[in-house]
């Protein structure tokens, strides 16, 4: 790792909360106009966060503020490592027990509430992990490498050829999001999910630490969504915005669905998308190629 | 101001809760959320859990079975809190006032801070009532 790669990487991290935040900001504006509101200021979820990191203390137990912390600090180095051009595929291992970990929050604690959420943040997380990580396998067999770094020297965009395996990612970064009709676990918005479902028991500091922890996932998801067309970087970016735009109108137009009926989407829709694009990879865009 | 004190006045999340009322009162505060007053610009949100929450509003009189959950309510949010009394019920009793089970307003129960006033009180008077409560919040070191 060359020093100006640590610190694009470090820039990220002090970053990644302002344009998470934002965005997160955008989201509920752009959400209240669709529903004929006036909406919050853009600045709305910067309030949010100091007014929780303002509250009293109130910890259920100890553990949950481990698991927060462990949440925080994974998605932390998540983010890290895409912007120094690590392996993707262990970016998404980490990136999983990061989210574990706010289940196994809500898990520490003897509330009814937080459990079910809990139960439910892990059947989201089992819906969406293989999509990314086939996703991840696609990508290696189209550039030939793990690595982001690798990813963005490769010439041709990588949308032309995995445009399957994209849409199947966008179905994912729903699942991610908690967008409806995916937010089963707890909504981003303040629909109510059997109290606050996932986040039931968290309060004060530690609902502020998993806030930050969700700009960081944001900014997280979206670079790799950017990946998909890597070269030039600001088309990247567009592709990115036009992916999270698509989820706020999917997130107004549809209501919640049942958790099984988002492991059928998921997995069978979703996993199968990924698998044909990798089948056509293999024969038909290699065959192009030669 | 401080910073943390301007945001506590920005984002102000309400948690409902009906200690028994006719629901009159009820169906005015949702009417807030609705497009027409749409109380998220200011920061609301209804958030549903007392853990989260700033402001709890209360709707209804006081009575032997819901002053419990009301006041078990009350301890589960953290500081700094405030409580909304929305309606005639919920200051005095109201129309239910005298009757065998209820013990009067919830200031028999919990500290109110601020009081609406009306039957029902319309949303107009439930979004001053918000208002006169951030300042108290403001205020809150
Ligand atoms: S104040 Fe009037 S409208 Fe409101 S809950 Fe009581 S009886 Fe119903």
């Amino acid at each position: 790792m060359s020093l100006t790669e640590l610190l694009i990487g470090l820039a990220a991290l002090v970053l990644a909360p302002f344009v998470g935040g934002f965005l997160r900001g955008v989201d509920r504006r752009i959400t209240a106009r669709m529903q004929g509101r006036i909406g919050p200021p853009v600045r709305q979820p910067f309030y949010d966060f100091l007014k929780l990191w303002g509250k009293a203390p109130s910890l259920p137990n100890r553990a949950s503020l481990v698991w927060v912390w462990g949440y925080l600090l994974l998605t932390m180095v998540t983010v890290f490592m895409l912007f120094v051009g690590q392996d993707l595929l262990i970016i998404f291992f980490v990136l999983a027990f990061a989210a574990a970990c706010l289940a196994f929050g809500a898990y520490s604690v003897r509330s009814p509430y937080a459990h079910i959420g809990a139960h439910r943040e892990l059947l989201q997380m089992l819906s969406y992990e293989p999509i990314l990580l086939l996703t991840v396998v696609a990508i290696f067999l189209q550039t030939g490498t793990f690595m982001v770094s690798g990813v963005l020297e490769h010439g041709q965009p990588l949308l032309l050829t995995l445009p399957l395996a994209f849409v199947a990612v966008l179905v994912a970064l729903g699942i991610k999001l908690r967008k409806s009709p995916f937010d089963i676990s707890a909504s981003e918005h303040a629909h109510q999910e059997l109290v606050r479902g996932v986040y039931t028991e968290y309060s004060g500091r530690t609902l502020a630490l998993i806030e930050l922890a969700h700009w960081y996932q944001l900014v997280l998801i979206l670079a790799f969504v950017a990946l998909f067309w890597a070269q030039p970087l600001w088309a990247g970016v567009l592709l990115a915005l036009g992916a999270y735009f698509l989820e706020f109108v999917v997130d107004n137009v549809t209501a919640r669905v049942r958790w099984t009926w988002m492991l059928s989407i998921s997995w069978g829709k979703g996993v199968g998308l990924v698998l044909l694009n990798i089948v056509l990879i293999q024969f038909v865009f290699s065959s192009a190629r030669v | 101001m401080g910073l943390i004190s301007k945001a506590r006045v920005k984002s102000p999340w309400i948690v409902h809760y009906c200690c028994g009322s006719c629901n009159g009162c009820d169906i005015e505060i949702l009417a807030c959320l609705t497009p027409y007053y749409d109380v998220e610009r200011f920061g609301i949100l209804n958030i549903g859990n007392p853990k989260h929450a700033d402001l709890l509003v209360v709707t209804g009189p006081a009575n032997r079975r819901s002053s419990r959950v009301l006041k078990n309510l009350y301890e589960q949010m953290p500081d700094p809190k405030l409580v909304m009394a929305v309606g005639a019920c919920t200051a005095t009793g109201g129309v239910f006032h005298n009757c065998y089970n209820i013990l009067g307003g919830i200031d028999q129960v919990i500290p109110v801070d601020v009081y609406v006033p009306g039957c029902a009180a319309r949303p107009e008077a439930v979004i001053d009532g918000v208002v006169l409560a951030l300042d108290k919040l403001s205020k809150i070191k």
